[in-house]
C-alpha cells in the first residue's frame, strides 16, 4: 500500500497555481463497498467516529422508526448507512448502503469552493477539506452532486468524509475498511478495485441478479469510492443514490463563464467611462445657463 | 446647510444619511461578494478579517441594505414613475451622452437614466435580498433544498454584478456630470445645475415660498 | 460449535435460523461472506423477521417465533421421505438402527410413562434400547425393524407435512419446500451445510429440543464431523463458552461434571451412575474416566484435603435438592427466602425475565452486591427513574454495594469463544477509579470468609478452610497461574504404567493432555477438558500461529481448542466406515493404512483402525450419534412441537397438551401467562448490532448509533391499529407493559397461522434506565418467568402481548 501514498496536490480550490508535474503521478485509490456483502452493521461508522476523534461531538439522538441513525450525515457523522426497503415483485430486499463522500475524480465540492485551499484534490485521487482554509460559505454543498458535505453550526466548516488522508499517507487502509468486519468496504488502487468489483459482479450475477455492477459514474469521472450494487442499472433504489450524477449545470454556469463575464463586463463598463469622459468630457453647466437660472429664479422671486 | 442663497436644495438630511447607509453597504457587500465570487478577488476578504468573517458579515450588510434601501425607496418612489418626457429623454440619449441636452424636454426631479437605475436597483436588490436568504446556511440551510440553492446561487451571482454594472454607471454619472456631488454631500445643487439638467424640478423648487 | 468459526468457509449451505449471526456475530460473519464469496455457498435464513442476515441471504422464509421444531420436523420428514439422507453416514454413525424397547409410545403429544400429577415423565425406562445379555444394544442394520431408531422417527415425523408446517409457522408452503430443497442439497459426501444458531433457538421452552432437532438434521445428511458442517452454536459474550465450560450451569462442576443431588450422599452412590461402560463392542466411551477427571478436580479444589480416605473431599460438595439456576433464585428471593445475592458481571434486572418479579426479589434481600465495571439497573433497581423504574426508595431496605470491577481490556486472561478456542489476551489499560479486577474481588472475599471461618468456626467451615490457594500472590493470583490450575499437573511423580522403569510425569509437572489424569490423587487438574491448554512447552492459548497448511481453515497452532486441540469435533465422521473420505472435496480426517491423519486431532488414539468400528461419538455409550435421545432429554426422545407458554394456538397436532408438559412453572407465576383473546399478537425480542447486552448503551458512540428503543411491526398490523413510525406505542403483556416508538417495516411479512392473520412485534433488549441511550422500559417487563425444561434458559423469544398507540412516556426526553 505504500505506492498508494501521496499527499501532492493536484487540484486545488479557488486557485490558478499549476499543481507540481515532476513526481510521477502516485497510483490512484479507491474504496469499493460491496453493498452485497454489507449487513449493515454500523462498524464503519463507529469507526469514523472514533479515528477522527468525532464521537462527542455527534449528539445522542433520538430513533424514528428506523435502523437510520444519526439519520442523516452530520458534521460529525461523515458516513451513515442508509436501509431501504425494496419489494422486488414477491420477495424483499433490504439496500443497506453506506454513504459518505465519493471523492469523484471531477470533484463539484471543488469546483464550487471560493477559498483557496480549503478543498484539494491529491494525486492519488483523494478529495479532502483542509478546515483552517475553509470559510463556511457552504458552496461545496451546492456544489456536491451526491449531498454530503455539512456544515458545523460550531465552528462554521465544512466536514465530509476524508477517506481517512491521514492513515492512506502512511500505508492504511481508512478506518471504515479496517473496521468492517465482513469485508464489505474493500481499499485498494482503483484499477484493482475495478477487478475485484468484476468477481464480485459475476458472483452476484450467477445468484440471479442480473443487473448487478459497479457504480463508479462517468458524469463526476467517475470516483473514488465506488459501488458493488446488485441492482446497477436502478441505483436510486439505493436510499437515493443517483442514477446519474454529475455536478448541476447551474453550479457549472456559475463557476463557468458566469465568473470571467461578470469581470469582463465590470472591467468594460469602467473601461467605457474613461473613454467617454477623455473624449467627450465632462457636463458642465455653462456660464449662460447660469445666468438664465438666476433669471428664473429672479423671475418667479418677483 | 448652505447659506448661499444661490444654492438649491435637493436632499435632506435625513434623504442624504439614508443614502449613504445604502451606498456604504452596497460597496461592502460588492466588496464581500466579489471576495467569495472570484478567487483573483478573494483578497478582498482581508478588508473584513479573513474569509470567515467576510461570509459571517455579508449577510448582515444584505440586511442593512435591504432595511436602508427600504426606506429610500419608499422615500423616491413617488418621483420615479416613468412620464412621457422619460420617452423621448431616452430616445434622445446619444445627444444626452455627447453632452447635447438642449432640446430635450424639460425634467423632473430625476431624468430617465436615474430613473432606470432606481428601478434597476430596486429589482436587483429584492432578488439579492431572496436569494440571499436562500444561502444564508446559518439560519436558514433547512427551509430551501440544494437545487434551489444552486438557482439563489446563480441568480444573486449575476444580479450582484448587474447592481455593480449599474452602480458604475451612477457612480460615472457623478464624475462626468459635475455639480452632482454635491446634492448628496452638502444636500444642495446650484441653480445652474438645476436648470441645465432637471428644469422642471428646477421650477418647481424656485417657485415655493 | 461442534466445528469453528473458521470452518464455514467451507460449507456449501449455510441456514441461519435461531439465530441473526450478521446483527449479532458480524464479526464471525465475516466465514458466511467468506463462504459465499469462495465456496459458491447458498445463505438461507428462517427467521419471524428479515434480519440484516436476511438482507445478504439467497433465500429467506419467514417462520412465527417458537415453531422451529415443527418446522425442522418437517425438514427431517421432507428428507426421509425424498431418500435425501446420506445413507451410509446414517447406518455407521448414528442409531439408526438401533432397536428401542417395547412399549415406547408417543400418543397425543405425551411421550410414555408421563405423569400427570407431577407434570413429569417419572418413568422413562421406555425411552432405551434392547440390550442382550452382554449389555449391548441390539441393531438391525437392515432398518428393517418396526421399533428400530429410523422407523419411529420416520412415524414421528410423519405428521410435519408442508401444510402442517405451514398451518403452524405460517411459512408459506413453497418457501418451506424450498428450504427443504437447499437443505437437502448436502445430502451427498461431497457437500455440507452448516447451521448457525443463538439464543432464537435457546430461549425457548423447547430450547435444547430445538437444537437437538437440528443436530438430527446434521446427521440425516451426514453434515457432522466434517468441514463446513455441524451444529454450531453462536455464543453471546467473548467469553460466555468459557464460563460455560467452568461451571456456569448450577448443576454443573468445570468440565461438564455434574454436581451431586441430596440422593447421592455418599461418594459410592454418586459414582455408581457416572462410570459409563460401553454399549457396543470395542467403543471407547469417554466418560468411563470420569472418576478421573472428577478426582483431579477435587484435588485441584482442595489440594492435600482431598484423600482417598475422605473420599477426595466428596462432602465438601455441595448436594443440591433442587436445581438453583437463575429463575429459581429469583422465585426464592421473590418468595423472601433469601438474604443476599452477589451479581458478579450479571444485570439481573435487565436479563432476567419478568423484570417486576425481580425487582419486588431484590427489594426483599437484605443485601445485594454488585461487581460490575459499570453502573447498573440491577445496582440501581431501587431508585426512582419515573414510569421506566417506578419504585418507592423509602420502602425498599435492601443494602446494595457495588464493587467497581474492571472491563475486559483492563485485565489480562483467557477468553474461549464460540469456537472452543481459548485465546490469552493482554491487559490494553489500567482500570480507572478504584477498579478491580474479579479475580482480586474474589480472592479478598475468599481471604476475609477464610479469616471469619479460621475465627469462628460455623457448622461445616472444612471447605472454605482446606479451599486450595497456592498462588504466588494469595490476593491477587496471576491469570496464568489460575490457568496452569485448571490446566492441572501431576502432584507426585507418576510412572509410566507401559514400562514403570520409565516416568510418565514427574511431580510438578504440567499435564499434557487429560489422558494422563488419574484417579489416585497424583494428578490435580480444575477442568479436563481444558488440559492441554498450559503444557511444559507454554501457554497455548498465547499461540498466534496464523498458517493454515491446508488451507481448510483449522489454524492448528493458533491458541488451543478444548478439548485436545481438536477443531471439529467428531471428525472420524469425515471418513466412511472404511476410514476413507466421503470425496475429495470434503476430505479431513482418514486413515492411511497405519493411522488417522489430516489436519486435526482424531477423536481417538490414532492408531485405532477403521475396522475396531470404534464410534466417532465418543462421549455416548454406543459410540454413535443418537437420533433417538434415550432418557437424555428430559421432554422425550425425539423433539415434538409444543406452544411457547403464552400459546397463540392450541397445538393442531394435540390440542390436549399444547404447550411442553413439563415445564416448570412456580406457585407464584401460575398466572403469568397470556393467551390470545387478550394479547393477540406474537412478540419476540432480539439484539441489535449497534449495541452489546446492556453494557454499550453506556458508550457515546454505540448510544448516537442506537440511540433509543423501539417496536418493530408490520404494515399490516400497524394500519389495523393507525401506526406509524416514530409514534409512541404501549405494548402489553400478562406480566407488564413498555413504551416504546414504533418501527413500522416490510421486514415483519404478513403470515398466516392456523388460518388467522398471525402478526409479529419484535423488540430489542437493550435499553434500561441506566445509561447514555435514552431512558426506557426494560423489555423484560413482559417476558415470560419460565425456561427450557433442560436447560432453564428464558422464554425470552415468543410470547403474546398487545399492543395500542399511545402518548410519550412522561421522562422521554430526559437522557441520563
Amino acid at each position: 500500500m505504500a505506492t498508494l501514498q501521496s499527499l501532492d496536490i493536484r487540484r486545488r480550490s479557488a486557485s490558478t497555481e499549476t499543481p507540481p508535474q515532476v513526481r510521477q503521478a502516485p497510483v490512484e485509490v479507491a474504496k469499493l463497498i460491496d453493498v452485497s456483502k454489507c449487513i449493515g452493521c454500523k462498524a464503519c461508522q463507529a469507526a469514523c467516529l472514533e479515528w477522527n476523534d468525532l464521537s462527542l461531538s455527534q449528539p445522542i439522538g433520538e430513533t424514528n422508526g428506523t435502523y437510520n441513525n444519526p439519520t442523516d450525515l452530520t458534521p460529525a457523522s461523515w458516513t451513515v448507512m442508509r436501509y431501504a426497503e425494496y419489494e422486488n415483485g414477491d420477495d424483499l430486499e433490504w439496500l443497506i448502503r453506506k454513504d459518505g463522500c465519493m471523492h469523484c475524480a471531477d470533484p463539484g465540492c471543488l469546483k464550487a469552493c471560493p477559498s483557496p485551499g480549503a478543498i484539494v484534490q491529491y494525486t492519488n485521487g483523494i478529495v479532502d477539506f483542509v478546515s483552517e482554509n475553509c470559510i463556511g460559505c457552504g458552496y461545496c454543498v451546492k456544489g456536491c452532486p451526491f449531498n454530503v458535505p455539512r456544515i458545523s453550526k460550531v465552528d462554521n466548516k465544512a466536514y465530509k468524509c476524508t477517506l481517512c488522508s491521514d492513515r492512506v499517507a502512511v500505508g492504511q487502509a481508512p478506518a471504515c475498511a479496517k473496521a468492517c468486519p465482513t469485508q464489505a468496504i474493500y481499499f485498494g488502487s482503483k484499477d484493482d478495485m475495478i477487478v475485484h468489483a468484476e468477481e464480485r459482479i459475476a458472483d452476484l450475477k450467477d445468484r440471479g441478479f442480473e443487473h448487478a455492477g459497479l457504480y463508479n459514474p462517468p458524469g463526476v469521472g467517475g470516483t473514488h469510492v465506488m459501488y458493488v450494487l446488485n441492482h446497477a442499472d436502478k441505483p436510486s433504489l439505493y436510499s437515493g443514490l443517483p442514477d446519474d450524477p454529475s455536478i448541476s449545470p447551474l453550479v457549472s454556469l456559475w463557476k463557468g463563464v458566469v465568473k470571467p463575464l461578470s469581470l469582463a463586463a465590470i472591467a468594460f463598463a469602467g473601461v467605457a467611462g474613461f473613454l467617454h469622459y477623455i473624449t467627450k468630457g465632462p457636463n458642465e453647466v455653462s456660464e449662460a445657463e447660469e445666468h438664465e437660472a438666476d433669471k428664473l429664479a429672479g423671475d418667479k422671486r418677483a | 446647510m448652505s447659506n448661499d442663497k444661490r444654492d438649491v436644495s435637493r436632499y435632506t438630511t435625513a434623504a442624504r444619511i439614508n443614502h449613504w447607509i445604502t451606498a456604504t453597504s452596497l460597496i461592502l457587500l460588492a466588496l464581500s461578494g466579489l471576495s467569495l465570487f472570484h478567487p483573483g478577488l478573494f483578497f478582498l476578504t482581508n478588508l473584513f478579517g479573513g474569509g470567515q468573517s467576510t461570509r459571517a458579515i455579508h449577510p448582515w450588510i444584505g440586511l442593512v441594505l435591504a432595511v436602508s434601501f427600504l426606506l429610500l425607496f419608499v422615500r423616491f418612489v413617488s418621483l420615479n414613475f416613468w412620464k412621457p418626457e422619460d420617452t423621448v429623454w431616452m430616445k434622445n440619449l446619444g445627444k444626452v451622452i455627447n453632452n447635447h441636452e438642449e432640446g430635450l424636454p424639460e425634467l423632473g426631479k430625476y431624468n430617465a437614466g436615474q430613473k432606470l437605475v432606481f428601478w434597476g436597483q430596486s429589482i436587483l436588490i429584492l432578488v439579492l435580498f431572496v436569494s440571499g436568504l436562500v444561502l444564508w446556511d446559518v439560519y436558514f440551510y433547512d427551509a430551501t433544498t440544494i437545487e434551489q440553492k444552486r438557482i439563489a446561487m446563480v441568480a444573486h451571482s449575476v444580479c450582484a454584478i448587474a447592481a455593480i454594472l449599474i452602480w458604475i454607471v451612477h457612480m460615472y454619472a457623478v464624475i462626468w456630470v459635475k455639480g452632482t456631488l454635491r446634492a448628496m454631500t452638502r444636500g444642495t445643487v446650484t441653480r445652474g445645475w438645476g436648470f441645465r439638467h432637471h428644469r422642471k424640478w428646477f421650477r418647481q423648487e424656485v417657485g415655493k415660498p | 460449535m461442534t466445528n469453528s468459526w473458521n470452518d464455514i468457509k467451507n460449507a456449501d449451505v449455510i441456514l441461519i435460523m435461531g439465530g441473526n449471526a450478521a446483527e449479532a456475530h458480524p464479526c464471525g460473519f465475516k466465514w458466511v461472506v467468506e463462504a459465499k464469496a469462495h465456496n459458491g455457498a447458498k445463505l438461507v435464513v428462517v427467521d419471524p423477521r428479515f434480519t440484516r442476515s436476511a438482507a445478504v441471504a439467497d433465500f429467506y422464509a419467514p417462520i412465527r417465533p417458537g415453531t422451529d421444531i415443527a418446522f425442522l420436523s418437517g425438514v427431517m420428514r421432507y428428507l426421509l421421505g425424498a431418500g435425501k439422507i446420506q445413507q451410509e453416514y446414517v447406518k455407521a454413525f448414528t442409531n439408526a438402527g438401533y432397536i428401542v424397547k417395547e412399549g415406547f409410545k408417543f400418543e397425543d403429544g405425551l411421550f410414555a410413562g408421563y405423569d400427570e400429577a407431577k407434570k413429569n415423565y417419572v418413568d422413562r425406562s421406555t425411552w432405551d434400547y434392547e440390550f442382550d445379555e452382554q449389555g449391548m444394544a441390539k441393531v438391525d442394520d437392515t432398518l428393517q425393524h418396526p421399533r428400530c431408531v429410523i422407523n419411529l422417527l420416520k412415524t414421528h415425523v410423519d405428521r410435519y407435512t408442508p401444510e402442517m408446517v405451514e398451518r403452524i409457522c405460517g411459512t408459506p408452503k413453497d418457501k418451506f419446500l424450498k428450504v427443504c430443497e437447499l437443505i437437502a442439497s448436502t445430502s451427498t459426501g461431497d457437500r455440507s451445510m452448516t447451521s448457525m444458531y443463538a439464543l432464537g433457538w435457546t430461549q425457548h421452552t423447547t430450547g435444547a429440543q430445538n437444537i437437538r432437532s437440528m443436530a438430527m438434521i446434521q446427521l440425516l445428511l451426514g453434515n457432522i464431523g466434517i468441514p463446513g458442517g455441524g451444529v454450531n452454536a453462536l455464543r453471546g459474550h467473548s467469553n460466555v463458552q468459557g464460563i460455560t465450560d467452568l461451571a456456569l450451569l448450577s448443576t454443573s462442576t468445570p468440565g461438564y461434571l455434574v454436581l451431586p443431588t441430596d440422593r447421592e450422599a455418599t461418594y459410592a452412590d454418586y459414582m455408581k451412575s457416572r462410570r459409563f461402560k460401553p454399549q457396543r463392542p470395542g467403543q471407547t466411551s469417554f466418560w468411563q474416566n470420569y472418576e478421573k477427571f472428577f478426582v483431579s478436580q477435587q484435588k485441584s479444589f482442595f489440594g492435600a484435603a482431598a484423600t482417598k480416605d475422605n473420599d477426595w473431599a466428596y462432602d465438601y460438595l455441595p448436594k443440591f435438592d433442587v436445581p438453583y439456576d437463575a429463575l429459581k433464585i429469583i422465585d426464592v428471593m421473590a418468595a423472601g427466602q433469601m438474604n443476599g445475592l452477589f451479581c458478579q458481571g450479571m444485570n439481573i434486572m435487565m436479563a432476567g425475565p419478568n423484570k417486576t418479579k425481580i425487582r419486588n426479589g431484590l427489594s426483599k434481600l437484605k443485601w445485594l452486591v454488585s461487581i460490575d465495571p459499570l453502573e447498573t439497573e440491577t445496582a440501581r433497581f431501587w431508585e426512582n427513574h419515573g414510569e421506566f423504574n417506578d419504585v418507592d426508595p423509602k420502602s425498599i431496605q435492601t443494602e446494595v454495594f457495588q464493587l467497581p470491577a474492571t472491563a475486559f481490556a483492563e485485565e489480562e486472561g483467557s477468553a474461549t469463544n464460540s469456537s472452543r478456542l481459548i485465546q490469552w489476551h493482554w491487559k490494553a489499560a489500567e482500570g480507572p477509579g478504584e477498579s478491580r479486577g474479579d479475580i482480586q474481588i474474589i480472592s479478598d472475599l475468599r481471604a476475609r470468609l477464610r479469616a471469619l471461618y479460621a475465627k469462628e468456626g460455623g457448622a461445616f467451615p472444612d471447605p472454605i478452610l482446606n479451599l486450595a490457594w497456592n498462588y504466588s500472590d494469595p490476593g491477587n493470583p496471576d491469570p496464568a497461574e489460575v490457568l496452569k490450575d485448571i490446566n492441572g499437573y501431576a502432584l507426585e511423580d507418576v510412572p509410566d504404567p507401559a514400562d514403570p522403569a520409565k516416568l510418565l510425569l514427574r511431580a510438578g509437572q504440567l499435564l499434557p493432555t487429560f489422558g494422563v489424569m488419574r484417579d489416585d490423587g497424583k494428578t490435580s487438574g480444575g477442568c479436563w477438558i481444558y488440559t492441554g491448554v498450559y503444557t511444559e512447552a507454554g501457554n497455548m492459548a498465547q499461540r498466534r500461529n496464523a498458517s493454515d497448511p491446508t488451507g481448510k481453515g483449522v489454524y492448528p497452532n493458533w491458541g488451543f481448542s478444548w478439548p485436545a486441540n481438536r477443531r471439529i469435533l467428531y471428525n472420524r465422521a469425515s471418513a466412511d466406515a472404511a476410514g476413507k473420505p466421503w470425496s475429495e472435496r470434503k476430505k479431513y480426517m482418514w486413515w492411511n493404512g497405519s493411522k488417522w491423519t489430516g489436519p486435526d486431532v482424531p477423536d481417538y488414539a490414532p492408531t485405532v483402525p477403521p475396522d475396531k468400528a470404534v464410534g466417532p461419538f465418543i462421549m455416548n455409550q454406543e459410540g454413535t450419534a443418537r437420533l433417538f435421545a434415550r432418557t437424555g432429554m428430559p421432554d422425550g426422545p425425539f423433539p415434538e412441537h409444543y406452544e411457547a407458554m403464552d400459546a397463540f394456538i392450541a397445538n393442531p397436532l394435540h390440542p390436549k397438551v399444547s404447550r411442553n408438559p413439563v415445564v416448570r412453572v412456580f406457585a407464584a407465576d401460575a398466572k403469568s401467562f397470556g393467551t390470545p383473546d387478550k394479547f393477540p399478537i406474537v412478540a419476540t425480542t432480539y439484539r441489535l448490532t449497534e449495541h452489546f447486552h446492556y453494557w454499550t448503551k453506556n458508550a457515546h458512540a454505540n448510544a448516537v448509533l442506537q440511540p433509543e428503543l423501539f417496536v418493530e411491526m408490520g404494515e399490516r398490523l400497524a394500519k389495523a391499529k393507525g401506526i406509524q413510525s416514530g409514534d409512541w406505542v404501549e405494548v402489553t403483556s400478562q406480566r407488564g407493559s413498555i413504551k416504546a416508538k414504533a418501527a413500522v417495516t416490510k421486514r415483519i411479512r404478513p403470515i398466516m397461522v392456523d388460518g388467522k392473520p398471525c402478526d409479529i412485534v419484535g423488540v430489542p433488549i437493550h435499553y434500561g434506565f441506566i445509561g447514555l441511550t435514552r431512558k426506557a422500559h426494560p423489555v423484560n417487563t413482559l417476558t415470560p418467568p419460565v425456561g427450557d425444561v433442560s436447560a432453564q434458559t428464558p422464554e425470552f423469544k415468543a410470547f403474546l402481548v398487545d399492543v395500542k398507540k399511545t402518548t410519550p412516556p412522561a421522562q422521554a426526553a430526559a437522557t441520563a
